[in-house]
């Protein structure tokens, strides 16, 4: 049995009863592996200012799928995408796309914390710099203001010049995420970004995605369906590379349309 | 259910008894290993030392007989053959190592990473064979630039394969975040991967040069040696293990004396550059994985 979106979702409004704006569209995405084929036409609309949480068993395809939503899956050898995934109405496979600039507005948090091995700083104005985006004093604001937003400038701002490798493994997540909102991205993808963190760390990170969701678009892959139900507006089951439902995180979590999606947050499999 | 006897007996008893003489082996093995390191440090120090004094470096070598006089024609020889070997072998050996690190996961990769390897294990004789043949040759004359051309061939292959091995050590998510920030891949591999690799590859790069410090047969026929203080490229230049061999070879004891001092020194330096080397990759932005 293989499910699409039913239509009268997209009428449903969310918890504050405010339709937002489609930010991307998926549609009849296939991604193949060499021969491999690991998804099976997913259609997953992903709505501005929102977080959507994408929850499944390990290689059920969720993090190949995040990673197709800005070309990140172009650096791997031996890959092919078919369908449509539209940003703002555009089609990001289009030709003459430059994937240096859809990455731009599409930023990616990943699993393990991944500082670049110079200062705090300079993390996070590395990639406004590479950009052009500031200098010198609007650069130290930027800087700053990236830090605040990510929750992380109280603990850092006397140590700005030290090497970012010196912070713990929970900061130095939040220094990735401040890094990010550095070049300033409309949305962020968030690949498992807590699973390589203890609870008081994933907890703050939970809070700040909360928290970024009022300016950016948040697509976050999660082992963990407490995580999705906790700061999740929609969410999508996915399954051996099929997207078996998808729908508001309340209603998947409590009420799913799915036996599958049933048994697996139920925890009789995963 | 069978319960083993505490007690040793039998075959617990023979199982130690192997654990106990494979360790006095390993002992053994290793003891062999470094005494004649240490034979060959005491062996230079004895002989080397009383002669070592600031003459050394200072002063060039005196008359065919005469004592004194010291090697700094060569020590300057050295130096000058290590600049013009970096000065192509470090870029070409660099390049070519993120080259193969980065893009080299094809058939072009394997050829060059089978090539290196095969260069690698050319003896250095060879090297300076083929020097000799196309650039002593044609112009007639032996040269400090030959002598640099064979020492910088040499570097390559090492410079590359350590290269491509400290690069390839850089996790991937380092590059995806920064391709994620909307970076292209050839500035985040010049700006991250490099910055992430730097301890690592400043290892190679000393290692490569204190191995080509220390090269003698691939100088015999391309720099071909000097007893005068020379920085012209296109003349003969004196190199420090040429200056020991030639030293060491002739019939005066004062000569013998000067061989030992100039072993001395040029060990020295090739320790130096090797400590340097194992201290690098102590960074201060090591990657902690």
């Amino acid at each position: 049995m293989s499910l699409t979106i039913n239509p009268v979702m997209s009428t449903i409004m969310n918890e504050n009863n405010v339709e937002t704006d489609v930010k991307m569209s998926i549609k009849n995405l296939n991604f193949l592996y060499g021969k491999k084929q690991t998804l099976f036409d997913v259609n997953i609309e992903i709505r501005e200012r929102e977080i959507t949480a994408l929850i499944g068993p390990s290689g059920c395809g969720k993090s190949t799928f995040l990673r197709t939503l800005n070309r990140m899956n172009d650096v791997i050898e031996d890959t092919h995408v078919q369908g449509t995934v539209l940003l703002d109405g555009e089609d990001i496979f289009a030709p003459d796309v430059d994937v240096v600039a859809l990455r731009r507005r599409v930023g990616m948090v990943f699993q393990r914390p991944t500082p670049f091995p110079m200062s705090i700083f300079d993390n996070v104005a590395y990639g406004a710099r590479i950009n052009g985006l500031a200098k010198g004093a609007n650069l130290r604001d930027l800087v700053e203001k990236s830090l605040k937003r990510a929750a992380l400038f109280d603990e850092v701002k006397d140590l700005l010049h030290q090497p970012a490798t010196a912070l713990s493994g929970g900061q130095q997540q939040r220094l990735c995420i401040a890094r990010v909102l550095a070049v300033e991205p409309e949305m962020v993808l968030m690949d498992e970004p807590c699973s390589a963190l203890d609870p008081i760390s994933t907890a703050r990170i939970e809070e700040l995605m909360v928290e970024l969701k009022q300016e950016y678009t948040i697509v976050i892959v999660t082992h963990n369906m407490q995580q999705a139900a906790r700061v999740s507006d929609r969410t999508g089951f996915f399954l051996t590379g099929e997207l078996v439902e998808f729908d508001y995180s309340t209603k998947l979590f409590t009420d799913p349309r799915d036996k599958r999606t049933e048994d697996y947050i139920t925890g009789r499999f995963g | 259910m069978n319960r083993p006897p505490l007690r040793q007996a039998g075959l617990a008893f023979r199982r130690n008894l192997t654990n106990k003489l494979m360790w006095i082996f390993c002992i053994g093995a290793t003891l062999i290993a470094i005494v004649p390191l240490g034979m060959i440090l005491f062996y230079l120090l004895e002989k080397g030392l009383p002669n070592l004094s600031l003459n050394f470096f200072t002063q060039l070598p005196k008359p065919m007989g005469e004592t004194g006089g010291g090697m700094k024609h060569a020590i300057i020889g050295t130096i000058e053959l290590i600049a013009i070997a970096s000065s192509f072998g470090l870029p070409t050996g660099l390049l070519g190592g993120i080259y193969l690190a980065e893009f080299g996961n094809n058939k072009i990769g394997g050829i060059i990473r089978f090539t290196a390897d095969i260069l690698a294990s050319v003896p250095s004789i060879v090297i300076g064979m083929l020097v000799y043949t196309i650039v002593v040759l044609p112009r007639h004359q032996f040269s400090a630039l030959a002598g640099g051309i064979a020492l910088g061939i040499m570097m390559i292959p090492t410079v590359t394969r350590t290269t491509e091995e400290m690069v390839k050590m850089v996790p991937m998510e380092l590059r995806e975040s920064a391709l994620s920030l909307g970076v292209t891949r050839v500035r985040t591999i010049f700006t991250v991967v490099i910055t992430a690799a730097r301890g690592g590859i400043i290892t190679g790069v000393l290692l490569a040069i204190a191995r080509i410090a220390g090269e003698t047969a691939p100088l015999l026929f391309t720099a071909f040696g000097s007893r005068y203080l020379s920085t012209d490229i296109n003349k003969p230049i004196a190199s420090l293990p040429k200056q020991i061999y030639d030293y060491a070879s002739g019939p005066y004891e004062a000569e013998h004396a000067q061989a030992w001092t100039g072993a001395l020194v040029l060990v020295t330096l090739i320790l130096v550059l090797s400590a340097t080397a194992r201290y690098a990759t102590r960074g201060r932005y090591r990657m902690v994985r």
